[in-house]
């Protein structure tokens, strides 16, 4: 049971933060909007993306620290297997306008129509990777 | 700068949810995508948790005017389902798929130090920069 309600405490942690972010500064909690626009030609519109990647490297640190065990490593095997990996999520966050969390959580939370077809999109092909590799392929990346 | 502050404490928060949950554990993500295998379900009460949450107190944050510290709440999202939308998700979950990171848990995750999540982070981050270049050329 214990199981099932950390996971439940850590999504209403997620929820929240989303919460305060629109709240207080009315900005969406999409960590891919907030880390591509770092790249983007707004002026005055870095700081806050900054500090809030920021934020979550310091709350990895935090985690690091206190909750050692939270923070694990890919099980892949190849390096280059990373770099396809990364250039795929970076460039397909972008060309779909958000990931898990800018689509998966607070687009959801919106009901937003893009964002429920962006999630079972990307749920799905997540799935099938994983059953390619382990079931057909038969082991690790 | 208070909102560069908020923006701050927001990063940290969510960073803890993503620990507390799970999220940060690559092979805990594999496991929960994983359904023909040993299916970890435990991931799908982080989305619960999460969904819930933001979309309870998303309707009573909307009945504001504005933001306390920003002019206005972001325009209207799109509505149209394109081609870029469904391309652009099925690539990410091939990435996601592929290693067990999505970006969030990829920053936090870079606290360990370690050359996976580094080289993980930097070609995401190279991507997007692309992207960006990519469109920008098209423009």
């Amino acid at each position: 049971m214990a199981s099932l309600i950390l996971p439940l405490l850590g999504g209403a942690l997620i929820g929240l933060s989303a919460s305060l972010l629109l709240w207080l500064n009315g900005r969406i909690a999409g960590v891919s909007g907030i880390a591509g626009g770092v790249f983007g030609a707004v002026r005055g519109d870095r700081g806050w993306r900054l500090a809030f990647l920021a934020g979550l490297l310091g709350g990895g640190l935090l985690l690091r620290f206190a909750w050692p065990g939270t923070l694990g490593a890919p099980p892949v095997s190849s390096p280059w297997w990373l770099v396809v990996a990364g250039l795929l999520v970076g460039v397909g966050t972008r060309l779909g306008n958000g990931c898990t969390s800018g689509h998966g959580v607070c687009g959801v939370s919106r009901g937003s129509l893009r964002s429920v077809v962006a999630t079972l999109t990307f749920m799905a092909t997540a799935i099938l990777t994983v059953f390619v590799v382990r079931h057909v392929l038969g082991g690790a990346t | 700068m208070k909102a560069v502050l908020v923006a701050g404490l927001c990063g940290v928060l969510f960073a803890l949810g993503l620990g507390l949950g799970g999220m940060t554990q690559p092979e805990k993500v594999l496991a929960f995508l994983d359904v023909a295998g040993q299916w970890d379900p435990s991931l799908a009460m982080v989305m619960m948790g999460a969904v819930g949450t933001h979309a309870v107190l998303l309707r009573l944050i909307r009945r504001r005017p504005a933001p306390v510290l920003a002019s206005r709440f972001p325009a209207p999202a799109q509505t149209r389902v394109d081609m870029a939308l469904v391309a652009g998700a099925a690539l990410f979950g091939v990435g996601w798929g592929l290693v067990g990171y999505c970006p969030g848990p990829a920053f936090t995750s870079l606290a360990t130090g370690g050359r996976d999540v580094l080289l993980f982070v930097g070609s995401m981050l190279a991507g997007m920069v692309l992207f960006s270049a990519g469109s920008r050329a098209k423009r």
